[in-house]
């Protein structure tokens, strides 16, 4: 959304100015004025909502409470994603919330899907993440590389009926990456892929396969982008993975066996793979921290009136001065990790550097999640760990949150790298 | 049948709030407290929006009356489908004081300036219950009302509306232009969808002063106090029917 030239003019602008020519969807925050008599300018906190994106949130709220709430505990206990649910999520636009109106999307900004996807989170993280790969994932990089033809025929049906989904990782290559093993031999004017994906998320109902494969095996130079479609002859979906959380998720393997995938199925450039996987992953991560922000706080909210109820000793337990601390102090934690989110959000969309950012973010909700539902579980007792009540499902589907979509190893070492940086003379 | 219509959206204390009654009993606590679109004109909009779609209506109007924050309440409206909206600004002690009489009186004028074919209203307000605004503005127009509407179908040569009345469903055929107010079970409103919202800020809304459409807004009812209803007293277990009747005669209820 921010061209190369903005950014070039942004660099120039002066202080005050720049907070007046944020990105598009900042223009229409509430802009605090200046204090006239001291020359001082205010600036909006991070939970500052344009109009739009305050609808949004609530809109989505109020959705997810009377459309998708009632099927979380079935989905989770069946492994399986209601089909209702996902035409809804389409119906609602929520698939393609920063997809052009001209391929029939919401048309918004990235802080828009943030929102959302934290609002999805709070009642069910599976249907967060998958709101989250559709948005920060596939529509981008359709979006951003895709030719005009390719446009045309993926981004319509992304917003309005087809999931898609992202084929990195296999069993031989999780956090190195890029040592993927499949291989895209070059015929004529197409190229035939063979190997085997795994960890795939949404793969039982996706439409479209965005694959990551290598033409030119003597290096990670040579790994490209391609388009596959699902019915594409020699594609196989694996058998669902039986997971701890986010069960209602589907992880598979996908292999491929002989698929023939013409020239024009390619995404961006032959050899550029890597780099576009990165990029996406990089903002990808601010979209895992805003589920594991919802997370956090939709197990919180759940939790907390217990306490305010349950009367032991003949008070409340939230009476109690150490109930008290240990819940302020997760409360702070969320707090944290929302904001550390929303800047990172607002910081990519405002063109500025975000990666440090975006992976202080992901990696502190992810724990930040950690904390809050094994604290939650406790504070509700015996009833806590039982699946009639929702806590123990959070529980279970926060552990991912430290591991997709980069380790919390691997963020570590990626802010590392920076902090490195910084200090360099 | 084609033509404008108007219906009229209020801002209230949102349903699953729990309301507290301010110290000084003059009224309940609205500050920092969340507000929504009243539930029943919701459902207005929802059936004003269908009938456009049905092709049976050119325009959806949306008004509402009070202060900047109802804005956002016509804006819910625009993203169900309204096409444009008119705020009535009303605030201070004017808003505190604003009831169905000066509503109506100031629906009564929008309709006559917008050129209206039919007004819906919810049948009431969940914080006033006052189930009065429909009836009134039909009155000062002179129009037919089909109040606490559960189904509506337009027809060639007026309005069928079902209602729900004390004694089950009565059907009634009104003339046009005229006046519905909605009950519950009239539809089901739709959500904002997310590019709804989006095309929702393109719509205009105007801005009116009741002054402008020649209405006065003193209100011709004092409000003396208000209170929180009496604390459920706890109750007493009987083993016998004797026991029943003689606890009931002490208590001086038989």
């Amino acid at each position: 959304q921010f061209t190369n030239q903005g950014m070039l003019m942004f660099a120039k602008c002066k202080l005050i100015d720049i907070v007046y020519s944020w990105s598009r969807s900042t223009k229409s925050l509430p802009v605090m004025g200046s204090d006239h008599t001291s020359g001082v300018v205010s600036f909006p906190p991070l939970q500052t909502y344009s109009e739009e994106e305050s609808m949004m949130k609530d809109a989505v709220k109020k959705y997810a409470q009377e459309r998708i709430a009632p099927f979380v505990s079935k989905m989770d206990e069946n492994s399986a994603m209601d089909e209702e649910v996902i035409k809804s999520l389409f119906e609602q636009g929520l698939m393609g919330i920063e997809i052009d109106p001209e391929y029939g999307g919401t048309g918004s900004s990235f802080f828009a899907s943030i929102l959302v996807i934290e609002e999805l989170a709070k009642v069910d993280p599976s249907v967060s993440v998958l709101c989250d790969i559709q948005n920060t994932l596939i529509n981008v990089l359709f979006t951003k590389l895709g030719t005009p033809a390719q446009k045309e025929k993926y981004l319509s049906h992304l917003s309005t009926d087809m999931i898609g989904s992202f084929c990195l990782s296999e069993a031989e290559s999780g956090s190195d990456a890029f040592a993927l093993k499949t291989r895209a031999e070059k015929h004529k004017d197409f190229y035939v892929i063979n190997g085997s994906k795994m960890w795939i998320s949404n793969a039982e109902h996706a439409g479209v396969f965005l694959v990551m494969a290598n033409v030119n095996p003597s290096g990670y130079r040579g790994i490209t982008c391609f388009i596959v479609d699902r019915e594409t002859e020699g594609l196989e979906i694996g058998r669902k993975e039986n997971k701890l959380g986010l069960r209602a998720s589907s992880t598979c393997p996908v292999n491929f066996d002989n698929v023939k995938v013409p020239e024009s199925n390619i995404l961006g450039e032959i050899g550029h793979g890597y780099k576009y996987a990165i990029g996406m992953l990089n903002e990808g991560r601010i979209g895992i921290a805003a589920q594991m922000v919802g997370l956090a706080q939709g197990c919180f909210d759940h939790t907390v009136p217990y306490t305010r109820q349950r009367v032991q000793f003949g008070k409340r337990i939230f009476d109690f001065q150490g109930m008290q601390h240990q819940i302020a102090h997760v409360a702070t934690q969320i707090e944290a990790a929302r904001l550390l989110t929303y800047n990172a959000a607002r910081l990519k969309e405002a063109g500025r550097p975000f990666i440090k950012e975006a992976c202080m973010a992901k990696y502190f909700s992810a724990e930040v999640a950690t904390l809050t539902t094994s604290k939650c579980i406790e504070w509700m007792g015996g009833v806590g760990f039982t699946k009639d009540y929702p806590i123990e499902k959070y529980y279970r589907d926060c552990k991912i949150g430290t591991i997709y979509e980069g380790t919390t190893n691997i963020q570590l070492s990626t802010m590392a790298k920076f902090i490195d940086k910084e200090f360099e003379q | 049948m084609s033509g404008r219509v108007l219906v009229g959206v209020k801002r209230v204390i949102d349903y699953a709030v729990k309301i507290r009654v301010k110290p000084d009993h003059s009224g309940v606590v609205t500050d920092g407290v969340k507000h929504s679109m009243n539930p029943f004109c919701e459902i207005a909009v929802e059936e004003a929006v269908k009938l456009k779609e049905k092709k049976l209506m050119k325009e959806v109007v949306v008004v509402s009356c009070g202060p900047q924050q109802s804005q956002e309440t016509i804006r819910t409206a625009l993203a169900m489908g309204a096409d444009r909206g008119i705020h009535v600004e009303v605030s201070g002690k004017d808003y505190e004081t604003l009831g169905p009489l000066q509503v109506s009186k100031i629906l009564a004028a929008l309709a006559k300036k917008e050129d209206a074919q039919l007004i819906i209203l919810g049948k009431q307000a969940i914080d006033d219950d006052c189930n009065q605004t429909g009836q009134m503005t039909a009155a000062l127009l002179d129009w037919p009302q089909g109040t606490f509407a559960s189904e509506v179908s337009l027809e060639k040569d007026g309005i069928k509306v079902v209602r729900e009345i004390d004694g089950g469903l009565e059907t009634i055929k009104i003339s046009t232009p005229a006046v519905l107010t909605a009950d519950l079970r009239l539809n089901t409103p739709r959500y904002a969808t997310l590019p709804n919202i989006m095309k929702a800020k393109k719509k205009k809304i105007a801005n009116v002063k009741p002054a402008d459409l020649g209405v006065d807004l003193t209100s011709r009812l004092e409000v003396l106090r208000v209170d929180e209803p009496p604390q459920r007293q706890a109750g007493m277990k009987v083993e016998t029917v004797d026991d029943l009747v003689s606890k009931l005669k002490d208590a001086g209820k038989v």
